[in-house]
């Protein structure tokens, strides 16, 4: 049975200049150890996706319109707060792009370390103090007895992200939320916090759903992956199969205008125009406008998610209807 | 050489920021050396990539070409004609042979003023244009980056990132530069987006004659778009040579690992190759280490590094070159 379920999460944000529909009828499964990664442009819902899932949308003017996301046989949406309190950060920890602030600039880096475990499980300070010794450790920080006296502007960005992987894996979660965990830092940086979490992920035996907006990032560390476009779910499949076997034309256009290293330094493919307002969203595929394979009934039908190979889902209703090579 | 050879040099460049401690007595405590001891030149028509990781001293370089920060030592030309010696009236009439672009296209446009506005602006500011001809000369300029001239009557905030940057880089070509400096201009970008600003800047470059210096923290982007790539760190080059030579047989060994760091977007390639691990982070510049700046994340390292500072030096028949004392040793084949 998968570790997580969601089904149809569709979550708005009401504001002064309309609904925002951020993430609408969005349905995947975790497995246990699995890795899968969600990627998509800025505004295309990736991060509110695991938001919700978090119970971290704030509401109002954030609203989870329908859906389910059950862990075991909690409905994360639809839990209390002391249930949710109870998953979140034991069970299901997150760690963020920006490091800097989601540490407290106050707190020495142990008291921020032992705090999910004085919440979380019944155990003495200097108990505590001891596992988040061992786990700066594993997290490959040096010198980490004194470290841990030291506050978060004496360390630097790779650094920081260390101490958040650290605080998030300390209760051995079973999943871990990696929201653009490597943004902001250095290429050789990123490698190096790569690395720490596929060791952290081997050793715990946790899944990871990794957010990114980097293909190529998600194509080294990722099983599965989950591309988004305004919202929707385009694609999702295994990776091999994602970039081998591409069965929407989103997932096409943004592998082809990633500048790679490998590729001769002709003129890349774009994709013309940009993504859609989300406040005017167009109607049928909102991928439609830019589409250079969309036919009038693209910009007119609903798109839904469906299985058209084995394991390799598409909402792209040309690809659903006329097995379209994209 | 010809003066197109030679077209931007950039000799011995040293910038220094002082860092201060006290307020009524200060105390001189060191100096970030950002950029120390950088020496280059550029081409006329050349499009070079200047790339590095944060803190390297990139931008300070950019900068201080641009002369909006003014070197410790070391000289900047341009077409022969210092522009390190130039001050008040003279620097600002010189101003209109180089322009720049920078990261971040909301922050770089003034909120008040229409695209019209602002591109009048830095029109006037240089060239003495009719009052009648600038709403021509201006919808000419939109067309030139692929805007249309209905968006001369609108406001920044009515515009997306990508269409900004086509803003940012239509006042830069308002005075008709033949330099133009693009820090990190695609960083603030999404994918999609971030490759037809690549393409307009190569094709601006071709058809305008424009030399660019394109600096960036992404070296697949740099190599789209660059003839030639230089690589930082701690302030001075490592390596520089032309685009293709650079990634696919770096020399130095920092080269090396920047590269294989670099996420490839092809699961069985990446799954196929190894990888160089840097270990630490890159040191602090208030604080360089002795010898070679690169040598305590080196994995090439000898105890010669620590002591010997490397300077470039030209590797094969190519105009390639690179500061590593061990640089035949371990490039040998």
């Amino acid at each position: 049975m998968p570790l997580l379920i969601v089904e149809n999460l569709s979550t708005s944000f009401h504001t002064r200049n309309g609904v925002v529909r951020a993430v609408q009828d969005v349905s995947f499964q975790l497995e246990r150890g699995e890795t899968l990664g969600i990627v998509g442009e800025s505004g295309s819902g990736k991060s509110v996706t695991c938001y919700s899932i978090m119970g971290l949308v704030p509401q109002p003017p954030g609203r989870i319109e329908g859906g389910r996301a059950l862990f075991g046989d909690v409905d994360l949406l639809a839990c209390s707060h002391r249930q949710l309190n109870r998953i979140r950060g034991r069970r299901i920890s997150m760690i963020f792009q920006d490091a800097m602030t989601s540490l407290n600039p106050f707190l020495r880096i142990g008291e921020q370390l032992i705090e999910p475990l004085m919440i979380h499980e019944n155990i003495a300070r200097a108990a505590a103090m001891d596992r988040a010794l061992a786990m700066l450790n594993e997290a490959g920080i040096p010198e980490a007895e004194h470290r841990l006296k030291m506050y978060p502007h004496e360390f630097s960005g790779g650094m920081r992200q260390r101490v958040m992987i650290a605080m998030a894996l300390i209760t051995k979660p079973d999943i871990l939320i990696a929201d653009e965990p490597t943004t902001a830092l250095d290429v050789t940086v990123q490698a190096q916090i790569l690395e720490l979490i596929r060791k952290m992920q081997n050793e715990l035996g946790m899944a990871v759903i990794l957010v990114s907006h980097d293909l190529g990032v998600v194509s080294g560390f990722c099983n599965r992956v989950m591309v988004m476009y305004a919202g929707r779910v385009m694609e999702s499949a295994q990776i091999d199969d994602l970039f081998y076997d591409t069965k929407h034309p989103y997932t096409r256009g943004l592998q082809k205008s990633i500048p790679a290293l490998q590729m001769k330094g002709e003129e890349l493919h774009t994709i013309p125009g940009q993504p859609p307002d989300p406040h005017r969203l167009p109607p049928g595929c909102p991928f439609a406008p830019r589409c250079g394979h969309a036919v009038e009934y693209c910009a007119k039908e609903e798109i839904r998610l469906l299985e058209v190979a084995p394991n390799h889902r598409t909402s792209c209703l040309r690809v659903q209807k006329e097995n379209l090579p994209v | 050489m010809s003066s197109a050879e030679k077209f931007l040099e950039i000799h011995n460049v040293k910038t220094h920021f002082p860092v201060e401690k006290g307020f009524l007595f200060r105390r001189r405590l060191g100096a970030v050396k950002a950029v120390d001891g950088v020496t280059l030149t550029l081409r006329q028509g050349e499009i070079l990539g200047l790339v590095g990781e944060s803190g390297c001293g990139k931008s300070t370089l950019g900068r201080t070409i641009l002369q909006l920060i003014r070197p410790t030592e070391g000289t900047v030309s341009l077409e022969g004609q210092s522009l390190t010696a130039l001050r008040g009236a003279s620097l600002r009439r010189a101003r209109s042979a180089f322009q720049t672009v920078f990261q971040d296209p909301y922050a770089s446009l003034n909120p008040r003023m229409t695209v019209f506005d602002a591109l009048a602006e830095a029109m006037r500011a240089h060239v003495r244009v009719p009052r009648q001809e600038l709403p021509g000369r201006i919808a000419a300029l939109l067309q030139k980056v692929g805007l249309s001239p209905q968006a001369q009557r609108r406001y920044p905030h009515e515009f997306s990132g990508g269409q900004r940057q086509r803003i940012a880089i239509a006042r830069a070509l308002a005075v008709e530069p033949k330099l133009l400096v693009a820090d990190e201009p695609v960083s603030a970008l999404d994918v999609s987006i971030q490759a037809q600003i690549i393409n307009l800047l190569a094709r601006l470059c071709r058809e305008m004659g424009l030399t660019l210096l394109f600096i960036s923290h992404d070296l697949s982007v740099v190599k789209h778009i660059a003839d030639r790539i230089a690589v930082m760190y701690l302030g001075r080059i490592v390596e520089i040579g032309p685009a293709a030579d650079v990634i696919e047989k770096p020399l130095h060994p920092y080269t090396k690992a920047l590269i294989s760091a670099v996420p490839i977007p092809d699961p069985r390639r990446e799954a196929k190759r190894a990888r160089i691990l840097l270990p630490g982070d890159p040191p602090s510049p208030l604080n360089p280490p002795g010898g070679c700046p690169f040598h305590p994340r080196c994995l090439y390292a000898i105890e010669r590094c620590a002591q010997v500072v490397p300077v470039l030096e030209p590797f094969g028949q190519t105009e390639r070159q690179a500061s590593c004392i061990r640089m035949r040793e371990i490039n040998a084949e």
